[in-house]
């Protein structure tokens, strides 16, 4: 009577199964991550021609940096994206080592809608005062004043500022900390933040985009990549060496030329650096280092450790393609030696 | 038991199990929220409604500007858009109920219904917000374009159709007789609208605009995209402000610990919320619809 509800339940008892396995041991030969939606493009580069050159399928999601560390530490994905170097809390949470490699740098940009859109120069401090809603009008003197070839327009300054929790927000906001100490008080570093009141939030870069290119007098502030890609204007920055430095992807790559510590935590805003760009940072991978975790097979953990040399080596080529900023040599010299110091069952993995 | 008896039971069991798990399904969705957002709870309480700080670096949240936004913009939208949805119904229902336009018209409703939300905000960074910023120039009032005029704007035309296609649904059920007995006493045809198909259709038009104001609660996307995302308490009807459904949308994605607590605790709110508009709806549509029949028959 009833073998066709057991049939049916054996049917979906097999697929539930199949479901659970594909979701944490995905077929032999595919890796999965996911995290910062920043590196996205890029990784779906490097991936596709790795793919080509390897046969080594790669699955890369891009949920935002919170979620890519959230997946690493549930032990869903082989490694997570993060824009942000993960706090001291959440390595703790992680129960085990966790390392970072960077893979590529990105930037932040101011961007605005002026008639004619010049090309304009701010310094932290003018960058500070726009974004805390004191500088109300676009000819004002602290403007005008580093911008005197510019004739600038009695125009309101309507600021727009991401709505949803970002990376960009987050290094932008690790910036104006370090420049400004109003900002540091007041606003302090975070992926959302407590804006003033009246400024607009729109959602992801595309939607900050989208309002500035609606909303002549409009400021606000994108990743340099979107900025690039869709031919809006954006400001130099006076960094901390006194120069006046526009966002190129040299420039930010120029910013990571600094001492380098050995887990790769550093803050490259406000770089000391003397030609580069001061709103710049890395976007990390995270994996943890004792691969054999959750039954994973030893040759899963070597094509992890394969595909992350390789993205800090020759992968590295495709970076400057699609606008992004390599690693300079330092850094990439220092996320190969974080490589080779992953194991599997204490051993190292790479020779 | 012959072969029909069994098919007959386990087309019941079939029917019983989809219904219950409907049930099933509603009070999980009800629990999951409850349970993730107990931390909130047990840090805010029920202050969480009054308190109209929206603070992330100091972990300090209320919930009032998003439940003000949400209220602010959905009964908004329903002012402006009921009178444009009844003239559709009666357009529909009573005028012109056969034809090559009237077809045209019906349908170009339905299509309205649905555009994904997404093109409706698309459309509206576009067009209304550019628009609401001359009004605002003219009117003397900080030109941002987007705020809580324009997210009423964009979900008054969204949820037209919603009630617009009940509304004509009902009207054209009315029996001809009644309408018939009214002309041939010598009323006109707005008589006939005002006091006959109106009452006799109230009910249903009613249970429309119910529809509509649930619709309009929940929307996101395109509310996300106009309405500024401003978490404060507006000034005016053109300042920027947030609603809970684009609190949540926004932020959701990078929020951890009491931060996803709190969003998931506005989550709760709205679900409930919606599900009091949907209790009350069928309610007054019960009441009003005894009353109704009882005056016309």
């Amino acid at each position: 009577m009833f073998k066709w509800v057991k049939s049916l339940v054996f049917l979906m008892c097999v697929l539930a199964m199949g479901l659970c396995f594909s979701n944490v041991h995905a077929a032999e030969g595919e890796l999965i991550g996911a995290g910062a939606t920043f590196p996205q493009p890029l990784y779906s580069k490097m991936f596709d021609v790795y793919f080509q050159q390897h046969k080594i399928k790669i699955n890369y999601q891009g949920i935002g940096s919170g979620g890519g560390i959230n997946q690493l530490v549930k032990k869903t994905v082989d490694f997570g994206g993060t824009d942000a170097f993960m706090t001291e809390k959440e390595l703790q949470e992680a129960g085990a080592p966790v390392l970072h490699i960077p893979t590529c740098l990105g930037a932040v940009v101011v961007t605005y809608n002026l008639p004619g859109n010049p090309k304009l120069k701010l310094t932290p401090e003018v960058v500070a005062d726009i974004f805390l809603g004191k500088i109300k009008k676009w000819n004002d003197p602290k403007i005008q004043e580093i911008n005197k070839e510019v004739k600038l327009p009695d125009l309101a300054i309507t600021v727009v500022r991401r709505a949803d929790g970002s990376g960009t927000t987050h290094i932008f906001s690790e910036y104006l900390t370090k420049v400004s100490s109003e900002w540091k008080e007041k606003m302090g570093v975070g992926k959302s933040l407590n804006w003033p009141e009246g400024f607009i939030g729109q959602k992801g870069n595309p939607g900050v985009a989208g309002y500035i290119k609606q909303t002549p007098g409009a400021v606000g502030y994108v990743e340099l990549l979107y900025a690039l890609q869709n031919q809006m204007p954006f400001a130099s920055i006076k960094n901390r060496s006194g120069v006046f430095i526009e966002p190129t992807p040299k420039t930010v790559s120029n910013a990571a030329k600094v001492k380098i510590p050995d887990d790769t935590n550093v803050s490259l805003t406000d770089t000391s650096a003397k030609d580069g760009y001061p709103i710049s940072g890395f976007t990390w991978l995270i994996f943890y280092k004792e691969q054999n975790y959750g039954g994973r097979s030893k040759k899963r953990a070597e094509s992890l450790a394969k595909l992350l040399m390789w993205m800090v080596t020759d992968g590295q080529k495709y970076v400057e393609p699609l606008q992004y900023s390599p690693l300079p040599k330092e850094a990439s010299t220092i996320a190969q030696k974080i490589i080779k110091s992953m194991t599997y069952d204490g051993k190292p993995i790479l020779k | 038991m012959t072969k029909i008896d069994r098919s007959e039971k386990r087309f019941t069991r079939i029917i019983l199990v989809s219904g219950l798990s409907i049930i099933v399904l509603l009070l999980a969705i009800f629990l999951t929220l409850t349970i993730a957002s107990i931390p909130s709870i047990k840090t805010f309480g029920l202050k969480f409604f009054i308190n109209k700080d929206w603070d992330p670096s100091l972990e300090k949240f209320g919930a009032l500007p998003f439940l003000y936004g949400t209220l602010m913009t959905s009964i908004i939208a329903l002012f402006i858009s009921i009178p444009f949805s009844l003239a559709i119904s009666i357009f529909l229902g009573e005028y012109f109920r056969d034809g090559v336009f009237s077809n045209f018209l019906r349908s170009s409703t339905e299509v309205l219904a649905g555009i994904p939300s997404v093109i409706y905000g698309l459309w509206g960074l576009f067009l209304l917000m550019p628009l609401t910023r001359y009004l605002q120039q003219a009117l003397g009032t900080p030109p941002y374009g987007v705020g809580i005029f324009t997210a009423s704007l964009i979900l008054a035309i969204m949820i037209i159709p919603f009630s617009a296609s009940i509304g004509r649904e009902v009207i054209s059920l009315i029996p001809a007789d009644l309408k018939e007995a009214a002309y041939s006493l010598g009323a006109t045809r707005f008589e006939v609208i005002k006091n006959i198909i109106i009452p006799y259709a109230r009910s249903g038009i009613l249970a429309g605009i119910l529809l509509a104001f649930g619709r309009a609660i929940g929307e996101t996307m395109a509310v996300t995209m106009l309405i500024g995302n401003s978490n404060f308490l507006p000034k005016s009807i053109f300042s920027p402000a947030n609603t809970m459904a684009s609190v949540i949308a926004n932020e959701f994605a990078e929020a951890t610990g009491i931060t996803a607590s709190s969003l998931i605790y506005i989550g709760l709110v709205l679900f409930l919320v919606t599900t009091f508009v949907n209790l009350l709806g069928t309610y007054i549509i019960k009441k009003i619809g005894l009353e109704a029949s009882k005056e016309v028959t």
